[in-house]
């Protein structure tokens, strides 16, 4: 009960600097402003004892931020702020038409699903009471990420990788040839 | 940057390097593991750059090794689950090495060093990311 009542409070913050980040004045407050949104997620991860996702995201969260920081050091901190046209009503419009029908399917979904905290154990039970014994690691997380889902987690190594050329590819604006 | 300003991020980064360690050799035994590790074995040296200036390192070499370490960590995790195809299971990434005891730095088989090729990795990706970032804006400056 406790847990709920911080994660409501760190959610509510969290909601609050969202807003912050878009109306900023200038752009080094928005970028603040997402870094801190992004350690409130690191509170909400320890609050639900995922201490594995907490340090993943806190040291991601930290780079994003320098390197956030170093990108606005070298350009603009002032937004440019066009007037509106038509184009960006059409833009506004099918945004909110997805959001509504997102939510429409989210609610739709939700009410096939157990409440809060009673799931269907069919997979998790075997993953909870026979990882150490099938696996040997007495980090569960780690057991699962390497172990029964290591293709899976291939796959996420692959989108590193993938990053990676593709932030090559972009910034290398010589060509080779000269 | 200052001299308090570097003196500290030389000695910082040391400690960064040293703890990223930690936490990728630890990977199956505590929270932690490859991705968290990686990510602050990069952090290590992206504050040393950070501290010193562009002109620390020869940083266009360097992102050739680390674009080098990353393919190769990569092309290694995927010769040792294409190992589990030769170790009598019919799946890509079978834990095949031998379990040994529970919590203990040597043990649950293929994971340790899964973590430890993967911290490599996540370090080498950041790191090329950041490279990139500096040594192109220079080049296009010139």
């Amino acid at each position: 009960m406790n847990t709920e009542i911080y994660l409501a409070i760190i959610l509510v913050f969290m909601i609050i600097l969202a807003l912050v980040a878009i109306h900023a004045k200038d752009l080094l407050s928005a970028v603040i402003a997402q870094g801190a949104i992004g350690y409130g997620l690191v509170l909400c991860f320890l609050l639900l004892k995922a201490p594995d996702l907490a340090i993943v995201q806190i040291v991601a969260e930290t780079i994003t931020l320098i390197i956030m920081v170093a990108v606005l050091h070298d350009s603009t901190w002032v937004e440019r702020r066009l007037p509106m046209c038509r184009r960006d009503m059409v833009n506004y419009t099918m945004a909110l038409l997805l959001g509504v029908v997102l939510l429409y399917y989210f609610i739709d979904a939700i009410s096939v699903l157990q409440p809060f905290g009673e799931h269907t154990l069919r997979m998790s039970e075997v993953y909870a009471y026979k990882a150490i014994e099938l696996t040997g690691a007495t980090n569960f997380v780690k057991g699962v990420l390497w172990d029964f889902r290591a293709l899976d987690t291939m796959g996420e190594a692959a989108v590193l990788f993938t990053t990676a050329i593709g932030v090559l590819a972009i910034l290398r604006l010589k060509g080779k040839k000269n | 940057m200052s001299v308090i300003v570097r003196k500290v991020a030389q000695l910082l980064s040391a400690m960064i390097f040293v703890f990223g360690m930690y936490v990728v050799i630890h990977g199956h035994i505590m929270p932690g593991g490859g991705f968290s590790g990686g990510v602050l074995l990069a952090s290590a040296f992206i504050l040393l750059i950070l501290a010193q200036g562009k002109d620390y390192f020869q940083l266009k070499q360097q992102r050739k090794i680390t674009s080098f370490y990353e393919s190769l960590s990569v092309l290694l995790i995927l010769l040792l689950g294409a190992g589990g195809l030769f170790a009598g299971s019919l799946f890509l990434f079978n834990n095949y090495l031998p379990k040994g005891q529970p919590g203990e730095l040597l043990s649950a088989g293929n994971i340790p060093i899964y973590s430890i090729l993967i911290g490599i990795k996540v370090a080498a990706t950041l790191f090329t990311i950041f490279l990139a970032l500096t040594i192109y804006k220079e080049e296009v400056s010139k």
